[in-house]
């Protein structure tokens, strides 16, 4: 078990044969991904590494019977691509491209969740399930099969919470980037909810960042609802307010969206907030064995 | 984008918000011309700094004045040097404009803003009867006095849930239904341009009754600016850091601090940890600094120049973890860096030059520096990076 997505996942590619599309197929295909076929308007008929290429993404899904797609098209076209894909029936939509306007994001989140849509992103690196499927630009080879979920607002600082991890012998049950973007399609708490579902996974890795307050709602979920432990990191601290910190999402505005803020409201919740990203993977080490420690104790 | 007050009200007047008469004067002269133009009977003058930052008042960038000599003197004396507000940081920033605007007696003054509401995923109402604050101030020690309102961004912001807010902040139904066409505009306005922030602070009621506008905050969604190239014209890079300008035009993202260790990072995540841990390590960063995913040997060099403009640079802590970025790239980056930069008389090698790589290409990353004549502090983890780069320099 995992979440999202798993060794039957059946991928589209939008934007297939553009650098970044043939790029990232090819890596996902390495991997052992199951890309069925990729959208690009006018290039039907072609085939990319092996992969056939469709006009639109409704005769993609009649031919191949697609459940996913990843989006790697420009920002001007992608929320044209992701409703091309919710249209034609597909329900897990991951979004990878940057700089959408937030105004469309809005209209688009709206409507992926009145049609019961997973939209994973925009501005994200995508979702991973160790050994079965990767779906997005993550190096794969950093990864492990494990019982630790991994959801996180940021790209590069994911892979290297990841690889501590990993170098622990820890492994992923699934990680997830859900985007740096002030409006995204999966929150913080949407992706906890799935992992406390999700009976593979044994414990959680979240990692925040400045701005907005996706980390406080996750610690009022965590509160009431989660069982599993967390460990947390929030990056930002030293960041100064009214400074935009590389992602649209990550600006401290009027007094809100100060990590200090966040990581209170976390601890609150019994979060384990780790001061230095540097020992995200031995704190989870450590709360991990903790935690299942006293479990079986207490089924004794 | 920030655009300057004088642009977000030239905005205002196409959606018939109400702002006073003014005219922007780039000296003292064109100052007294501009207040004997907008002048009315019984007016007297407003002389308002245009700079993007809040405070201006209490930096002393708005002056009150009686008569055109009076704007004149007032202009002079804002125009001469850097306007330093609680929001600029004490080296302030440059004002090039002046706006000059006749101005008559405020009766009461109020605040409405919109925001886009993350968690709520729709634009918010802000408003409140202490206009002329601090909005963050009233959060805090009146928050009773805010109130919100959302609004969907399909439909927009309809004439009834107007005037029922107006109600709140005015019993007056004249002046109300006034502030209603006012909120129904700046709807308008921030849908339709990709606002991501319009506060009017204050929206004041004058003693004739009319509703005035007479501050104005309009910024722009970066993102959206290629369906508004009329506003993206407006840029004002005179406003911003000038590294952080540079670093703009190479696609590199960029913010100026106050430490000394300057860091090359891949992934605006990572480059906001990379901060953390210098801090946490007992060091202080002088940027971030994201090269972005895709980055190439170029761009590394371009990264080394734009952190070395900053003369309090000590040391340097490059953090790459590869990703679609390969640290082979990032490796030659390094070099071809360090050989531009001492071409071009930059003493490069006598700083200290922390570099951790992990990922795509590694080994050949560390390879290329292990046998370029670079003295390279290589570090294998996040931690060790930082405890390195403090320690080169304590």
């Amino acid at each position: 078990m995992s979440i999202l997505a798993d060794r039957n996942t059946r991928l589209l590619v939008q934007g297939i044969t553009g650098a970044h599309g043939s790029f990232h197929t090819e890596k996902m295909l390495e991997y052992g991904t199951k890309v069925v076929g990729g959208v690009t308007p006018g290039k039907g008929g072609q085939s990319i590494l092996g992969v056939p290429v469709f006009n639109t993404v409704k005769e993609a899904v009649e031919t191949t019977s697609a459940n996913a797609s990843v989006i790697y098209v420009p920002a001007k076209f992608a929320p044209a691509a992701i409703r091309e894909a919710g249209e034609a029936g597909i329900r897990l939509i991951i979004c990878i491209t940057e700089g959408i306007p937030a105004l469309d994001m809005v209209k688009i989140v709206h409507w992926t969740r009145k049609e019961n849509i997973v939209l994973i992103g925009p501005n994200c690196p995508g979702l991973i399930t160790p050994d079965e499927t990767k779906i997005g630009i993550m190096p794969g080879y950093i990864h492990k099969k494990g019982p630790i979920g991994v959801v996180s607002r940021s790209g590069t600082l994911t892979y290297e919470a990841v690889w501590q991890l990993t170098q622990l012998g820890l492994g992923q049950s699934t990680c997830i980037g859900i985007g740096g973007d002030p409006v995204v399609g999966t929150s913080f708490v949407d992706t906890l909810r799935l992992f406390e579902l999700d009976p593979e996974t044994e414990a959680i890795v979240m990692i925040g960042e400045i701005g907005g307050s996706a980390e406080e709602e996750a610690a009022q979920f965590i509160k009431k609802e989660l069982t599993k432990p967390v460990v947390a990191f929030v990056a930002g601290g030293t960041a100064p307010p009214g400074k935009r910190m590389g992602h649209a999402g990550a600006i401290i505005s009027g007094g809100s969206g100060k990590a200090s803020d966040k990581i209170r409201c976390l601890e609150q919740a019994g979060v384990t907030v780790v001061p230095s990203p540097a020992v995200i993977g031995e704190t989870m080490a450590k709360v991990y064995r903790a935690h299942y420690a006293a479990k079986s104790r207490s089924r004794v | 984008m920030n655009i300057h007050e004088f642009q977000a009200k030239e905005l205002f007047k196409r959606y018939q918000i109400p702002v006073n008469t003014g005219v922007v004067a780039r000296t003292s002269q064109e100052a007294r011309a501009a207040a004997e133009k907008v002048a009315t009977p019984g007016s007297n003058f407003v002389v308002k700094a245009q700079v993007h930052a809040g405070g201006r008042g209490k930096g002393g960038g708005i002056k009150l004045v009686n008569t055109p000599d009076e704007a004149a003197a007032a202009a002079e004396k804002i125009l001469k040097k850097n306007l330093v507000t609680p929001q600029t940081g004490p080296e302030g920033k440059p004002v090039h404009q002046v706006l000059v605007e006749a101005t008559t007696e405020i009766a009461r003054e109020y605040y409405a803003s919109i925001v886009l509401d993350r968690s709520a995923c729709n634009p918010c109402f802000i408003i409140s009867k202490a206009g002329g604050m601090e909005i963050e101030e009233v959060a805090e020690r009146e928050p009773e006095k805010i109130l919100k309102q959302h609004f969907p961004v399909e439909t927009g912001f309809d004439a009834d849930t107007a005037l029922a807010m107006a109600g709140k902040l005015d019993s007056n139904p004249k002046i109300a239904a006034e502030l209603a066409q006012i909120f129904q505009a700046m709807a308008r306005l921030f849908l339709e341009c990709d606002v991501s922030l319009v506060e009017i602070n204050p929206l004041a009621v004058m003693k004739d009754g009319s509703v005035i506008a007479i501050d104005a905050k309009v910024n722009i969604d970066d993102n959206a600016l290629f369906r508004h190239p009329e506003i993206a014209a407006w840029y004002d890079p005179s406003q911003e850091d000038s590294r952080e300008v540079e670093a703009r035009k190479i696609d590199l993202s960029y913010v100026g601090l106050d430490g000394n260790i300057g860091c090359i990072v891949n992934g605006a995540g990572l480059a906001m940890a990379t901060m953390d841990i210098i801090k946490y390590a007992g060091g202080e960063p002088a940027n971030f600094l994201d090269v972005g995913g895709g980055a190439g040997k170029e761009k590394v060099a371009a990264a080394f120049k734009i952190i070395l403009r900053d003369p309090r640079v000590k040391a340097i802590l490059v953090n790459i973890f590869g990703g679609i970025m390969r640290c082979d790239v990032v490796a030659e980056g390094i070099l071809a860096a360090v050989t531009e930069l001492e071409a071009a008389g930059v003493a490069i090698r006598s700083l200290p030059l922390v570099v951790r790589l992990e990922g795509t290409n590694v080994e050949k990353g560390r390879e290329i520096l292990d046998n370029s004549d670079l003295k390279v502090i290589t570090a294998s983890g996040f931690k060790e990076a930082a405890e390195k780069v403090v320690g080169a320099i304590s």
